[in-house]
């Protein structure tokens, strides 16, 4: 690990004002860490920014306020978290293991980078997210993790993160501070896609500070749900995962809420999807037709065809289970 | 202030760079918390903080200041062994040891987080305010700690007699 200095932050101003450039904000540490052990990560000062809010309140209209540094179990467990947005609780759990959740913070969770093999392999493999220019060797490489929407021929990593699956789902927005002020930004316009500025994760700006995540009001989500698909059945990344909410009337869809993990270098909101879904009856063939309607611009490398079928089965799936429909041969 | 290990305030390391198990294992002499990977992937270095459980391996010691860790040292002695160290030696919950500290240390903190009515993935009704102590859950909660020696099914043995047999006289009464 490379030397640095440690400074504590006693709120957003002072973070914000300690912050430099070579400077990385540090929450529960269990990915920069871990980052910094591997020198990708070399930051010259830790600006620990876990004394800011964890407290999780509810706004005027029925939404929630999550501080930046509640921890992931906190989030999990807390009861109107887990009554009107039970997908962001499921979600959570899926993520990690109960150590690690205890630890990581929200904004943390958010911010935490990918989990691809050539990104971590400092010593042996090329990395455009890691040392922009040098070329990737997951494109060609073992890419049976790697991302089948939105990438680059510059990177094909995916987001690791289960919670901001679901954040992605609900509609949040992200409460910013930084050199300029205080601002907010969707959630969904936070991460970015690859380009060819892989190194570059999300939109923010050297400073900038997540302080807060806001969830609207958002009645269509207490019924709603996610599912993830992994190697094994507990403490493993995604291989393709799904957030879902579902609202149906006399057997048409009124609303949905759609969102997949493990597919791209963001948390991706399946609008399409949603468009094909909304007005048309609940049943599998809309569902299908939907997750088809997502997945018609999948571009899969050598060894992760696979995800573009299971997307479509597991979005299926969650559907049918969400209106209470039987699908898949009724094996789902 | 330092931080309190097992009882005992001691100094923060003047390198920041120090993790919370090179800490204890390195400057305090408390080997009993293990180092398996040192990334975050196997759980041997699973100690208390404030009763919660974490892996010291990804905690700097400085982020500690002022908070309570507990580490396998804390929880049993030679002749007055945790009833936890009991169940585990009753039921083979180990063959080479080098996860137990972990596993313990774990399943001390995986049971307060059952009996608060944290949900886990396996959880069915997220709404429910007590969660059963089933297998499933054990096994679910406990998924963070790896046995290379598999003894798996051991150290659930030992859980569940420790802490299973709540629920069976809670369901009772």
């Amino acid at each position: 690990m490379t030397p640095f200095s440690y400074v504590r932050a006693a709120d957003a101003d002072a973070a914000v004002r300690h912050s430099g450039v070579d400077a990385k904000y540090l929450g529960g540490g269990t990915n920069l860490v871990d980052l910094m052990r591997e020198t990708i990560e070399r930051p010259g000062t830790l600006v620990d920014v876990t004394g800011l809010s964890a407290e999780i309140t509810e706004t005027d209209g029925g939404g929630l306020l999550i501080g930046a540094a509640v921890r992931n179990t906190a989030l999990a467990e807390h009861g109107l978290v887990r009554r009107r947005y039970p997908m962001l609780a499921r979600a959570i759990v899926a993520g990690a293991s109960p150590q690690i959740r205890n630890m990581a913070t929200v904004a943390g969770n958010i911010l935490q980078r990918t989990r691809c093999a050539y990104f971590y392999d400092r010593a042996g493999s090329r990395c455009n997210k890691r040392e922009p220019g040098q070329g990737c060797d997951a494109i060609d490489g073992f890419n049976r993790m790697h991302a089948i929407l939105g990438a680059s021929p510059a990177c094909v990593a995916t987001h690791p993160s289960d919670m901001c699956v679901a954040l992605a789902a609900l509609d949040a927005t992200v409460h910013l501070s930084g050199a300029d002020g205080e601002r907010r930004l969707p959630f969904a316009d936070l991460h970015r896609l690859p380009g060819d500025e892989p190194d570059r994760d999300t939109v923010l700006q050297p400073g900038d500070l997540i302080t807060a995540v806001e969830l609207p009001p958002l009645p269509i989500a207490a019924r709603s749900t996610y599912r993830k698909v992994r190697d094994r059945s507990s403490y493993a990344f995604a291989l393709v995962s799904v957030a879902a909410a579902l609202s149906v009337e006399n057997g048409t869809v009124t609303d949905v809420r759609l969102a997949l993990g493990g597919v791209a270098h963001k948390p991706w909101r399946a609008s399409k999807a949603e468009q094909a879904l909304c007005g048309q009856p609940a049943t599998e063939a809309t569902f299908r037709a939907a997750a088809a309607a997502e997945l018609a611009a999948a571009e899969p490398l050598r060894d992760n065809a696979f995800k573009v079928e299971l997307a479509q089965r597991t979005m299926v799936a969650v559907l049918g289970e969400l209106a209470e429909v039987e699908v898949l041969g009724g094996g789902a | 202030m330092g931080i309190i290990v097992n009882g005992t305030d001691v100094a923060l390391p003047d390198d920041p760079r120090v993790s919370l198990l090179d800490l204890l294992r390195e400057r305090l002499r408390l080997s009993g918390t293990k180092k398996g990977c040192d990334q975050g992937a196997c759980g041997a270095c699973t100690v208390l903080v404030d009763g919660q459980r974490i892996l010291s391996c990804l905690a700097l010691a400085v982020q500690y200041e002022g908070r309570s860790v507990t580490t396998i040292e804390g929880l049993g002695d030679e002749g007055a062994l945790h009833p936890l160290q009991q169940a585990f030696i009753e039921h083979d919950g180990f063959q080479c040891g080098y996860c137990t500290p972990g596993q313990i240390c774990s399943a001390v903190g995986m049971i307060e987080e059952l009996r608060r009515g944290v949900p886990s993935h396996v959880t069915a009704d997220l709404a429910a305010t007590a969660i059963p102590h089933s297998r499933d859950e054990l096994r679910e909660r406990m998924s963070g700690n790896l046995c290379r020696c598999g003894a798996h099914n051991g150290i659930m043995d030992a859980i569940a007699e420790t802490y299973g047999a709540e629920t069976h006289a809670e369901a009772a009464e």
